[in-house]
């Protein structure tokens, strides 16, 4: 099934929309996700990250535009969609009354799995989930994490090409998170194309690409490191120093600072020129005798790559 | 359509419905209580009317008429008083629901050949059972006459002049009410059940989430709403058979017709009901919101079936809604086969209008859900 369309794009989408009613939810996206490719999604809540992805597994229909999944089309071969993708959402969504085989053969069942595959598909799954002397436990009282585990596992019973995972790790403890990633970068080394929204900046940065939508267009797309370079207009300070709230004070009042904000044990700035504006700070703050033990350009994090785009993108629409 | 996700489907329905406590006693400890509720409790028939004597006479006579009032079996003697004021007392606490009052002047009347009066007074508040009071009385006081009259000129043959009325009721001999609530109890649970199980399983994935996985997989929605019905048609047919068993076996009501009419007509008869199901499980998001949106339907139904009160004493806009009513027919249905033993022949308007009712019903919520499924 792996192979069952051999284009190099998992997933293209060209001009997609969706309107509902006179909201318009996504308008004129497009990209194209590589197979074998862990392809992140990335925006606020309401951005369009949900229905983008609900209309790429065949849930619902889009405005107008095109958009291919595995090489069928969204608008008139969604049968085919399902039977080649698995879904996992950010609400556990197996039955939480049904035990851990339950549900397996449950969706082994919906899917079709052959009666020969059945057992090894179901081997498989509890033991990728670690669930194996859970077997005959109800979903309901598995701790979130294993829960999670088990979800992306009858999500790939069918060891589907593409899977599209809706904020899979919202709510899950950090190392259940860690290992949940672990089990993505392996799915992408066997060459399942992993297409995965979240809005978790660390897990955006082990993604291999990035796109992220802001009021249902997309704004920004590329690997983590070239959004960095390319879509970052400022650069950014670390000031390390005793007093943080006083040096707050001490550049509040500077023009060439864009924005100030309080980071650990010091504070992040945002300013045009890196090498133009240090002087200018050290200045301020030896008038008011602060002691500093640090200040230098450092490489922005996607946060602060996410936030300059937003508001670049605000006050070039007036907001 | 393929058979193996619709097996699958189902299978997980009823793993669910046995799983959860509260199906579990809506199918199976329900149609139980709810029989002997209207097989024991749920009764019209009136007897052992707690009764208040106050004989002023005190003489043969009078205790002649008393003891035909306590061997009716109708009546049973609470009390007895002397005062008038104790009446208003005993009717006031309802301690009595009748008074059967006999005066001082009783006997003497009698023995001069004039007409002695006996006074009844009962408690009016409902007024069904006072009726019937009343009717009883009336007989067992007709029948002392009577007697005393064939005392009097010495003629044991004697009998009044004018119209004797010989009554007879058919298909329920006795007039026990069980006979007529316990064959309505299969239609009521049949009803209940399915609306609920249909109602619920539907959104029940709906609040749990499960429904965006579903929908997700290549299922088709054929095979989902076939999934969520098939179990409620199965346990709907199973319900009916339990409380067909306990209506033969054990309260011993007869079914004097053709089961296979029964069997038939329940078949329309839960197409309705699951249709309706089908559709509170489209208006609704929670199973809080199923369940009231089912009782909100299930009561007025009961009440406009003839379940208990009879369709023709209702007022005519309120008649026409019954048609609208599948119970209103099933209930004519299972009557029919049970105590009047009338089959298909007699029966088919109401088969014929469940099957339309239930056509329309279910084809108008299957289509009110795939839009919703989209």
């Amino acid at each position: 099934m792996l192979v069952s369309n051999n284009s190099e794009y998992a997933v293209t989408v060209k001009d997609l929309e969706k309107r509902f009613g006179s909201f318009q939810a996504v308008n004129k996206v497009s990209f194209q996700v590589r197979r074998g490719e862990i392809f992140g999604f990335l925006g606020p809540n309401g951005a369009g990250k949900s229905t983008t992805m609900r209309m790429l597994c065949g849930i619902i229909i889009p405005t107008a535009g095109e958009a291919t999944v595995n090489g069928f089309d969204v608008f008139h071969q969604a049968e085919q969609i399902k039977n080649h993708i698995g879904y996992m959402s950010q609400k556990f969504s197996l039955y939480e009354d049904l035990t851990v085989e339950e549900n397996i053969d449950f969706y082994s069942g919906i899917y079709q799995i052959p009666m020969v595959e059945k057992k090894n598909r179901k081997d498989w799954v509890v033991k990728m989930a670690g669930l194996d002397e859970h077997r005959n436990s109800l979903t309901a009282i598995l701790p979130g994490g294993w829960r999670q585990r088990l979800a992306l596992g009858c999500a790939l019973l069918h060891k589907p090409p593409v899977i599209f995972l809706d904020e899979p790790t919202s709510g899950v403890d950090p190392i259940s998170r860690r290992s949940f990633w672990e089990l993505i970068y392996q799915l992408a080394a066997e060459g399942i194309t992993v297409f995965v929204t979240t809005h978790y900046m660390d897990e955006a940065e082990y993604c291999d690409r990035l796109a992220m939508i802001y009021r249902g267009e997309l704004v920004a797309i590329g690997t983590p490191d070239e959004l960095k370079v390319k879509y970052m207009n400022n650069d950014v300070l670390n000031l390390e120093c005793l007093d943080p709230f006083g040096a707050l004070q001490a550049v509040n009042g500077i023009p060439e600072i864009r924005e100030a904000a309080l980071f650990g044990r010091g504070l992040h700035l945002a300013v045009n020129d890196a090498s133009s504006s240090i002087p200018i700070i050290i200045k301020a703050l030896q008038e008011r005798k602060l002691v500093y033990t640090r200040l230098e350009k450092i490489i922005p994090s996607l946060e602060d790559v996410f936030v300059s785009i937003i508001e670049s993108r605000d006050s070039s629409a007036g907001l | 359509m393929v058979l193996e996700r619709l097996m699958h489907m189902i299978r997980k329905e009823f793993i669910q419905v046995f799983r959860n406590p509260k199906m579990r006693a809506i199918v199976l400890v329900m149609p139980l209580i709810q029989s002997m509720v209207f097989g024991y409790a749920v009764t019209t028939d009136v007897k052992n009317v707690p009764t208040a004597i106050y004989d002023q006479a005190e003489t043969p006579e009078s205790r002649d008429l008393i003891d035909r009032f306590i061997h009716s079996g109708y009546f049973s003697v609470k009390t007895i008083i002397r005062s008038d004021r104790e009446i208003d007392e005993l009717l006031d606490n309802g301690e009595v629901a009748a008074v059967l009052r006999i005066p001082s002047d009783f006997s003497a009347k009698i023995a001069s050949g004039s007409t002695a009066a006996v006074q009844i007074i009962v408690d009016g508040t409902d007024s069904n059972t006072a009726g019937v009071v009343l009717s009883y009385a009336g007989n067992i006081i007709r029948n002392d006459a009577i007697e005393l009259m064939q005392k009097q000129i010495g003629n044991q043959d004697w009998e009044p002049l004018g119209v004797n009325l010989q009554t007879r009721a058919w298909f329920n001999e006795n007039l026990t009410s069980r006979n007529f609530y316990v064959p309505g109890v299969i239609a009521a649970i049949v009803m209940l059940v399915t609306l609920l199980l249909t109602s619920m399983s539907v959104v029940r994935e709906k609040e749990m989430g499960t429904m965006e996985q579903i929908v997700v997989t290549p299922i088709k929605p054929i095979e989902f709403i076939l999934g969520k019905t098939m179990p409620s048609i199965i346990l709907g047919f199973v319900n009916m058979i339990f409380v067909t068993l306990i209506s033969v076996f054990w309260f011993d009501i007869p079914v004097r017709g053709s089961l296979m009419t029964l069997f038939i007509a329940n078949g329309f008869y839960l197409m309705t009901t699951i249709g309706i199901g089908l559709f509170i499980s489209t208006i609704s998001d929670t199973q809080q919101q199923a369940m009231m949106s089912t009782f909100f339907f299930f009561l007025p139904a009961l009440l406009l079936s003839g379940f208990m009160f009879p369709i023709a004493n209702m007022p005519e806009v309120v008649q026409a809604f019954t048609y609208f009513n599948p119970l209103r027919y099933f209930l004519i249905i299972i009557r029919g086969v049970f105590l009047k033993g009338v089959g298909v022949t007699i029966l088919w308007p109401q088969i014929l209008a469940l099957f339309i009712l239930g056509t329309f019903v279910l084809t108008l919520s299957v289509k009110k859900f795939r839009k919703n499924l989209a």
